[in-house]
């Protein structure tokens, strides 16, 4: 196995990146192509350029990078497995499938690690406090439990429709010692969670520091949330090259803003491997109720970037929909938007009814109760697998656990608990 | 080409009064009437909102107003339709747009020579910092640039350069129509920009009553008023007012009252020095 693969390191510069390179973006401005940028009130400029900076010169200090690995593999527990899926293979008689367990983290999903990454961030920084933005809890999660780790006040803002479809998250982040603030603003979930959010760090710039929790929002957030969680896919392809001394034929992971997909994704952008991100499709992509914000969106700004916005012809933002909370929100990464229009990433829908289907599926024949998030990536496998040869391998970013969603779940399915 | 902004500043011997309400609120009909009413109670410039579903740097007092127009259907192409309106009656009172930068790219590449025509003079778009702007076509819009109580030494020549118009000076650091800086520090900060511009600086944000918009326009060249005409709309919409425009120019003329009668002769002569 090459060296550059045997040792997780989540924040190693690629040695093969060159100009050619798809993994070099964004510029210096934060632009990935046409996406991306720092759209946002001037009051916070001076305190994102800090954070620019601040990032540039944790990323060159071999004690981050030491403190980061330490916590990484004592407190998360990476690497997280790679699993061949073999039940579910055979069950779908196609392609092998491999999934990568990110869900077997500490809290419970991919989101710990930008979170550990940040709040080292927010520590160098000398800040005081720490918020966050959730839609599904497991970013709040993931946030309260860093904060309480570091000692540091954390306020959680919330969706209250969120709130009410993810009450098991609410409790675990109140016991983590965070405040969870209703959000009852707009559609009550994460887009309004992200305005209020963004509305206390400019009212509150001098000791707060936000962690925003996927690949969105002003310039360096896409980046360093993308650098942070490309430990995810780093990992897997040294996995796999153990497995199978090869690399997937395909790796699919579910978008919603996108950062379990982008850190599964990143280290293959410059592979001969395809590559699909599933966007929530709702009730269906010709309905009105959905999330898909490339499939059924058009370029814009909100949340500090350029991007593929779900929006009325007069560039008013309309609500999401989906079953999952995590991928309720009317837009995604810039860094997505920029793979979509260059081709090199895929993207596809998977709707509600097919994500419940697959969340049931992994159940009972993998003994995995998935996140409703990530059940959009397996209902992708449940009807790609079966069309490719056993000979082929598809990777999954199993990126979180549904024992959040089981309440959720049984209210869909009828079942009283 | 006119230049209503550079006029109506060097036509005053005294701070500015500036007002702002959301274009819309609490319906597309009532706006025309609003603003004239905001001329006729004392305003020298004025601000309209473009209402947005997601107001990012507002408190709930503009976001209630936001949502107001929107459900009463205001778009950014009745908006202009409203300010072309107002514009047969008043071709001196300065209109400066207000908003977030996204319902603006919807409209399209032509928006700036669109809003020109119309008779709009600047643009404040609250997501756009400079690093942004050189996408967007102005026509012959100022793009009024913002400082605030974080812009320091090193970021403040990136908001001066290329500024037109005036310079909006954000009080404190925050929403709309939430605390309020003390005096003291708007003096200071005022002193500061302007040593650094030429421009005339406004200063808003925390700006509700009469006595907090003379202190203010003691010092700066322009106070904005916004979430308290915004509120005061709001509640009056809510009683079912059957004169919210009338309700409007009353308020409007305590502020300007206010702020015509805030400098004594000493003062200007040391803010002139």
């Amino acid at each position: 196995m090459p060296e550059h693969l045997t040792k997780p390191s989540s924040l190693r510069t690629d040695p093969d990146a060159t100009a050619t390179s798809l993994r070099v973006g964004p510029d210096a401005r934060g632009h990935f192509g046409a996406f991306g940028g720092r759209y946002v009130a001037e009051t916070l400029m001076p305190l994102i350029l800090d954070l620019e900076r601040e990032y540039i010169a944790a990323k060159a200090d071999p004690a981050f990078r030491a403190e980061l690995d330490y916590l990484l593999k004592h407190y998360v527990g990476r690497p997280s497995p790679l699993y061949f899926a073999e039940p579910l293979t055979r069950h779908l008689g196609g392609a092998k499938i491999y999934l990568k367990r990110e869900e077997l983290n500490h809290t419970g999903a991919h989101k710990i690690n930008n979170c550990i990454g940040q709040i080292l961030l927010a520590k160098r920084m000398g800040k005081t406090r720490i918020i966050a933005e959730t839609g599904a809890g497991q970013h709040g999660v993931a946030t309260a439990t860093v904060a309480a780790r570091f000692g540091l006040p954390c306020t959680i803002f919330m969706g209250a429709r969120d709130i009410e479809r993810q009450m098991p998250n609410v409790f675990r982040m109140r016991l983590l010692g965070a405040e969870v603030r209703s959000v009852t603003s707009g559609s009550q979930t994460l887009k309004d969670a992200m305005n209020e959010a963004l509305r206390d760090w400019v009212t509150n710039v001098h000791d707060t520091f936000y962690i925003i929790g996927t690949v969105a929002g002003p310039h360096p957030y896409p980046e360093l949330v993308r650098d942070f969680q490309n430990v995810i896919g780093e990992e897997a392809k040294a996995q796999l090259f153990e497995a199978e001394g090869r690399l997937p034929d395909v790796a699919v992971a579910a978008v919603g803003g996108g950062s379990n997909a982008i850190g599964l994704f990143h280290p293959f952008l410059d592979d001969p491997v395809e590559l699909v991100g599933i966007e929530a499709a709702g009730h269906g992509l010709d309905t009105e109720a959905h999330a898909a914000s490339l499939a059924g969106g058009r370029s814009g700004v909100l949340h500090g970037n350029k991007t593929f916005l779900l929006q009325d012809a007069d560039g008013q933002i309309t609500e999401a929909h989906s079953i999952s909370a995590g991928l309720d929100y009317p837009g995604i990464g810039p860094e997505h938007a920029w793979l979509h229009s260059i081709g090199r990433v895929r993207y596809e829908g998977i709707t509600d009814a097919e994500a419940l289907e697959a969340f049931q599926l992994l159940a009972k024949v993998e003994g995995i109760i998935p996140a409703l998030e990530t059940a959009h990536a397996l209902a992708w496998v449940t009807k790609a697998a079966p069309t490719m040869a056993a000979d082929r391998i598809i990777l999954v970013n199993l990126s979180g656990r549904g024992d959040k969603d089981i309440f959720a779940v049984a209210r869909e399915l009828g079942a009283e608990l | 080409m006119t230049d209503r902004i550079a006029d109506r500043f060097a036509s005053l011997d005294r701070s500015a009064l500036v007002t702002f309400v959301c274009g819309g609120d609490p319906n597309p009909e009532l706006t025309a009437p609003i603003l004239h009413a905001l001329v006729r109670g004392g305003a020298d410039l004025i601000e309209i909102g473009m209402p947005f579903t997601d107001p990012m740097a507002d408190g709930p007092a503009i976001q209630q107003g936001n949502i107001r127009a929107l459900e009463a259907g205001i778009s950014l192409k009745k908006l202009l339709e409203i300010v072309r309106d107002f514009r047969t009656q008043d071709s001196a009172t300065p209109l400066v747009l207000m908003g977030y930068l996204n319902p603006l790219l919807a409209h399209g590449a032509d928006f700036g020579r669109d809003a020109t025509a119309a008779g709009l003079d600047g643009l404040i778009i609250v997501d756009l910092p400079p690093e942004e702007a050189g996408e967007l076509e102005l026509g012959g819009l100022h793009l009024i640039r913002l400082a605030t109580p974080t812009t320091d030494d090193r970021r403040l020549p990136a908001v001066l350069d290329g500024a037109s118009g005036f310079l909006y000076y954000v009080a404190v650091a925050g929403i709309t129509g939430q605390n309020s800086a003390a005096a003291a520090d708007i003096e200071a900060a005022v002193r500061r920009l302007k040593a650094a511009t030429t421009l005339p600086v406004a200063v808003g944000f925390g700006v509700k009553t009469p006595a907090q918009a003379a202190d203010i326009a003691r010092h700066a060249d322009a106070v904005v008023v916004g979430s308290a005409i915004v509120d005061l709309i709001g509640n009056a919409h809510g009683r079912k007012s059957n004169d919210i425009p009338g309700e409007v120019e009353q308020f409007v003329s305590t502020l300007s009252q206010a702020v015509r009668t805030a400098r004594p002769e000493a003062v200007l002569t040391e803010i002139g020095a």
